[in-house]
């Protein structure tokens, strides 16, 4: 591994976390079967849902679900990393990874970039399955590449999360901390109808899960009528910033134990 | 081990018990992740109640059912991952050295899953009832609850058991899983079949197993006891135990063969 900048070590990371990937599938099809899953049984099972009084979505509940199910995969693509930096810790090899990188930043920027590679491939083969299930598209190019940008910070504001959880605690048992608050997150967000249609306890979690923002954006881009866009993004960079901070100081704490 | 076969039985599942409940990592998941996408989802789709047709007013009491499915999959997580470590650790060849009999060591297995299978239910039914669902068959439709989803369960582990046997790898078993969550998520437990829109999803359902136990526990809840859907739920659960073990019975005799 060349002990350049940050990019030489991000990269090298990356390809390498992606070769491991490639040659375990086992590693792979679980984080590929789940959003399909989902997605199967959200808009497959659910579409019934449109017929609620007052669910106002107009671009068909096939394309109402696939926006979550999209920005959950995100989510959970940078979660499972944490897992795979967890993993690296327990056999070693992140140890020595602390000691040969320079700039040890980029360990963090090359765990966060095999998370987004992967989740790539899990959002292609996400919305081959949304097409084929005849999903409609009402927003143009500019709408679609505001949600795939929403998607892609969605997927490192996942990874920042683990890997600073992968980097405090350096063991696979974190596990559970690392993906029960997003699930929670995600969850507590309108899943499966407009906000306006949720009561109760729900609604009012929902109001203030900043989830809520990212899907609603997201249904809106999809939708081709945009909403509260400059909301999300700007929620979505806030957290990306924050949790930033919250992987750099984790990968601080690292340092101390080599 | 010169003891009859209910002795042998006895010790197997003594031992699976006591795994078991000394493993809180195996016990607290399946009895926390049921119960939080009880609370998310059965807010989250109150409104499908709204649908004309809907059987009932209140979404918690037709998804408590699936808390119990789940739970029993995690229960087939629990028996498929304990019998493949014991492959694994070589306890299995070190069984085979004794006159322990085949079924002894299947249904003995079965032991601890039966305790979680036991413990969650118990656990599932008192939030259910503690946040008000009421059973429209009364205390002997929670007692045929209690039956089936202890009966799932079993069912589920078995088919675990036979996963170990055939892989020998708890690595193997665990990737298994998302196999059979497939199953439960093509199933009836988000919408009765009569109001699934999606043709294709609709007749998944209908051939799907898991539609008819969850039905089976549903109608104890909310439908009342209707024949036809308990005789069908139990019927298929019954398969189920008894495929699986037959299966697990001829993985078996192929590995202890192998050793």
């Amino acid at each position: 591994m060349s002990r350049g900048t940050t990019w030489t070590v991000a990269r090298a990371l990356a390809w390498r976390q992606l070769r491991i990937l490639l040659k375990n599938p086992s590693l792979f099809v679980p984080p590929m079967l789940f959003p399909l899953m989902s997605f199967t049984a959200f808009a497959g099972g659910l579409a019934q849902m449109r017929h609620v009084p007052g669910f106002d979505f107009k671009g068909g509940y096939t394309s109402f679900q696939y926006v979550f199910v999209l920005l959950q995969s995100a989510a959970f693509s940078g979660v499972f990393m944490g897992f795979g930096i967890a993993r690296d810790f327990e056999r070693g090899f992140a140890r020595r990874l602390l000691i040969a990188a320079q700039r040890r930043s980029g360990l963090v920027v090359g765990y966060a970039l095999a998370a987004l590679l992967r989740w790539s491939m899990v959002a292609v083969m996400l919305t081959l399955v949304a097409l084929i299930a005849q999903m409609q598209i009402g927003g143009n190019g500019v709408d679609l590449f505001g949600l795939y940008a929403l998607a892609i910070i969605v997927n490192v504001l996942g990874t920042l999360w683990a890997a600073g959880i992968a980097l405090r605690f350096r063991s696979v048992q974190a596990g559970p901390l690392m993906q029960t608050p997003i699930f929670m997150v995600l969850f507590l967000a309108p899943v499966y109808v407009p906000l306006s249609l949720l009561s109760g306890w729900i609604a009012s979690v929902a109001k203030v899960n900043p989830f809520t923002a990212f899907v609603e954006a997201g249904r809106g881009f999809i939708s081709g009528e945009p909403y509260h866009s400059a909301l999300a993004f700007g929620i979505a960079l806030t957290m990306a910033s924050l949790l930033a901070i919250w992987a750099l100081r984790g990968l601080r704490r690292a340092e101390r134990t080599i | 081990m010169r003891h009859g076969l209910a002795h042998q039985i006895a010790f197997i599942a003594w031992r699976s018990v006591k795994r078991t409940l000394r493993q809180p990592a195996v016990l607290i998941p399946p009895l926390v992740f049921p119960l939080m996408l009880m609370a998310v989802n059965s807010s989250g789709l109150r409104a499908a109640t709204h649908l004309p047709g809907f059987p009932t007013d209140s979404f918690l009491a037709f998804f408590l059912p699936f808390s119990f499915m789940q739970g029993a999959l995690f229960a087939a997580s629990t028996a498929g991952t304990d019998l493949a470590r014991d492959v694994d650790t070589g306890f299995l060849n070190r069984l085979a050295l004794t006159p322990l009999r085949g079924w002894a060591l299947l249904v003995g297995q079965l032991g601890g899953a039966t305790v979680q299978g036991v413990v969650q239910a118990f656990v599932y039914l008192s939030v259910g009832l503690a946040f008000g669902v009421r059973f429209v068959t009364g205390s002997g439709g929670i007692l045929a609850l209690l039956l089936l989803s202890i009966l799932i369960a079993i069912g589920w582990a078995a088919v675990g058991i036979w996963l170990a046997l055939r892989t020998g790898s708890g690595e193997a078993v665990q990737s298994q899983f998302p196999l059979l969550f497939f199953l439960l998520f093509i199933s009836s437990m988000n919408m009765p079949r009569n109001l699934i829109e999606v043709d294709w999803f609709r007749d998944a359902a209908t051939l799907n197993p898991v539609s008819y136990m969850i039905e089976g526990l549903r109608t104890l809840i909310i439908g009342g006891w209707d024949a036809q859907a308990l005789v069908l739920a139990f019927g298929m659960t019954s398969a189920l135990i008894v495929a699986a073990l037959t299966l697990s019975a001829v993985a078996l005799r192929q590995r202890m063969a192998r050793t």
